[in-house]
């Protein structure tokens, strides 16, 4: 087995995978943050930056990225009814880890109709606030390449994971009970191979590779759909999540929200943060300081006993009643 | 005595050397251990969710799938016996003036004078803040617990909402646990009140001393069943 190239430096899904056997190149040693864990050792090196680019005026609907990330991943998701929309299924399921989501909308200004088809899935934020919410050591890692994985062998499923995630993207299966979710095909990086959704884009609106080259790419396009009137065409990358490694190329980059509701300042819910951090590190100490002073008090303190003058009070009381 | 100080069915003394009191009938004592085991599960599934320094708890009930899944049954269990424990003792926990001029004593409470306490009827006003602390916790326990019972109440609520559940169970779960602790410190603490609710009766010395005015009412219905004795 070849040490593999690609992976520390991964260039674009288009280019044909190399015909040789590579050694797996993502593993503990890459990981930057681990959940429900406090002294995680630093990676031993720094890989780059990864990052998906989804650039929405390129996209056809065709979905073959739902076809290749059902075949990649191995799901079988449900079949469902047509109830008069080409979505399909009918929201991400933990078997459907990205989803296009077709929005009809009217341009004010020109009164054109657009077809806005956004591919939905885990944007693998920076900052991320599934791991934050998860309870369970290890069941949500992130890599320093900037993939945010699910490891489901530590997953609970209590669905933490949902209520982290600014963008609504974790789903949590009824039959294993574990929450699955978009892997950027960390499995495909870990030997130098681009998404296969990205690979199997036939426009090429999504391609993959480093964050840095992914933006460079980004300008040329955003720069050419100026070109032809889409004035506030811009990149989107989120920076209340603290940047994200899936990215938009939105046409319409101050109106986010048109886009299948594409937040548009996401960010982790103030009331995540106030859970996981506040009420826990107060709530641990004072449940600490509490059964500590109970137990000294249990030992140390003098028992509140009967003494022989309650029950001479008691015996009076009753005889007196009987007399 | 003005009032007259009201008792549970079951209370009673029981003649015989020395007399005793019956407190707790068995249903009563049974429903309590039930509640009682069921809580102290929900605080240690509870907590090796609530904290990573915890986790390992949920070794105890076989790993963090089962773990998870567990914990809301528990809690189930627990709601249903709190409702019966409710239901036999919400009458006798109104607060009432009494209790406020035995709050005021407290103080001499811990300092080993409980002589200089005003005397109270079968519970003081320790045990009625216990009593309706609880009641309110387990209430705001089991709504935001539903909320965030993802297997079978997922989509039952929006996501923001189910995010104030979670803060809010988190919330009062340290609260519950910090009013267990106290229940559980005063049940060791007062000789004699574990026997009152493992074995159901107390001697009449411990009633004298911490539940006068009960015991007198027992004391009074006592007399007047059997009439004054000749």
């Amino acid at each position: 087995m070849l040490e593999n190239p690609y992976a520390t430096n991964p260039n674009a899904a288009s280019k044909n995978p190399p015909t040789e056997g590579f050694v797996e190149n993502l593993g503990v040693h890459d990981l930057v943050r681990r959940s429900a864990t406090a002294s995680l050792p630093p990676p031993t090196r720094q890989l780059a930056p990864v990052a998906k680019l989804i650039d929405i005026s390129k996209c056809i609907g065709c979905k073959a990225c739902q076809s290749a990330c059902i075949e990649w991943n191995d799901t079988v998701p449900e079949i469902e009814k047509n109830v008069g929309t080409y979505m399909n299924p009918h929201d991400l399921t933990p078997e459907m880890f990205t989803l296009m989501r077709f929005a009809e909308w009217v341009n004010p200004e020109n009164d054109n109709l657009e077809w806005l088809i956004r591919k939905d899935g885990c944007m693998h934020c920076a900052d991320p606030g599934c791991l934050k919410a998860c309870p369970s050591p290890g069941a949500i890692v992130q890599y320093s390449n900037g993939i945010v994985d699910f490891i489901h062998e530590n997953c609970i499923g209590c669905g933490y994971c949902i209520k982290g995630c600014p963008f609504n993207i974790p789903r949590v299966s009824k039959k294993d009970h574990r929450a699955y979710k978009c892997t950027l095909c960390s499995d495909r990086v870990a030997v130098g191979q681009g998404p296969a959704c990205a690979k199997a884009c036939p426009t090429q609106a999504i391609v993959f590779g480093t964050k840095d080259d992914m933006k460079k790419h980004a300008e040329g396009r955003i720069a050419d759909l100026k070109s032809r009137g889409f004035e506030k065409a811009g990149l989107y990358d989120p920076q209340g999540v603290g940047g994200t490694h899936v990215m938009y190329v939105l046409p319409h980059a101050d109106k986010p929200s048109i886009y299948s509701d594409l937040p548009d300042d996401p960010k982790i819910s103030p009331v995540v943060i106030a859970w996981k951090g506040v009420t826990k590190t107060v709530g641990l100490t004072a449940m600490g300081f509490a059964a500590a002073a109970a137990v000294l008090h249990g030992l140390f303190a003098r028992a509140n006993r009967v003494k022989a003058e309650d029950d001479e009070g008691a015996k009076k009381l009753l005889d007196g009643e009987r007399k | 005595m003005s009032e007259i100080t009201p008792i549970e069915p079951g209370d009673a003394i029981l003649p015989g050397n020395p007399p005793t009191v019956s407190r707790y009938r068995l249903g009563t004592r049974v429903n309590h251990w039930i509640g009682a085991v069921a809580m102290v599960l929900l605080v240690l599934s509870g907590l090796s969710m609530f904290h990573p320094s915890l986790f390992f708890l949920s070794a105890i009930f076989g790993g963090g799938q089962i773990t998870r899944s567990l914990h809301p049954w528990f809690g189930v269990i627990l709601v249903l016996s709190f409702i019966a424990l409710f239901m036999q003792f919400w009458r006798l926990n109104f607060w009432n003036r009494s209790d406020i001029a035995w709050t005021a004593h407290f103080g001499d409470l811990m300092a080993g004078h409980e002589e200089k306490m005003p005397e109270v009827g079968k519970y003081n006003a320790g045990q009625k803040f216990i009593f309706w602390a609880m009641a309110l916790l387990i209430l705001a326990m089991f709504c935001s617990g539903i909320v965030i019972w993802d297997r079978y109440f997922e989509h039952l609520t929006s996501i923001p909402t189910q995010r104030l559940a979670l803060l809010s169970h988190a919330v009062c779960a340290t609260l519950i646990i910090l009013v267990l602790i106290l229940h559980v410190s005063a049940g060791v603490w007062v000789r004699g009140s574990f026997d009152a609710m493992i074995r159901g009766w107390v001697t009449a010395g411990w009633a004298w001393r911490h539940h006068r005015k009960w015991f007198r009412r027992l004391a009074d219905e006592a007399n007047r069943q059997t009439g004054p004795a000749e």
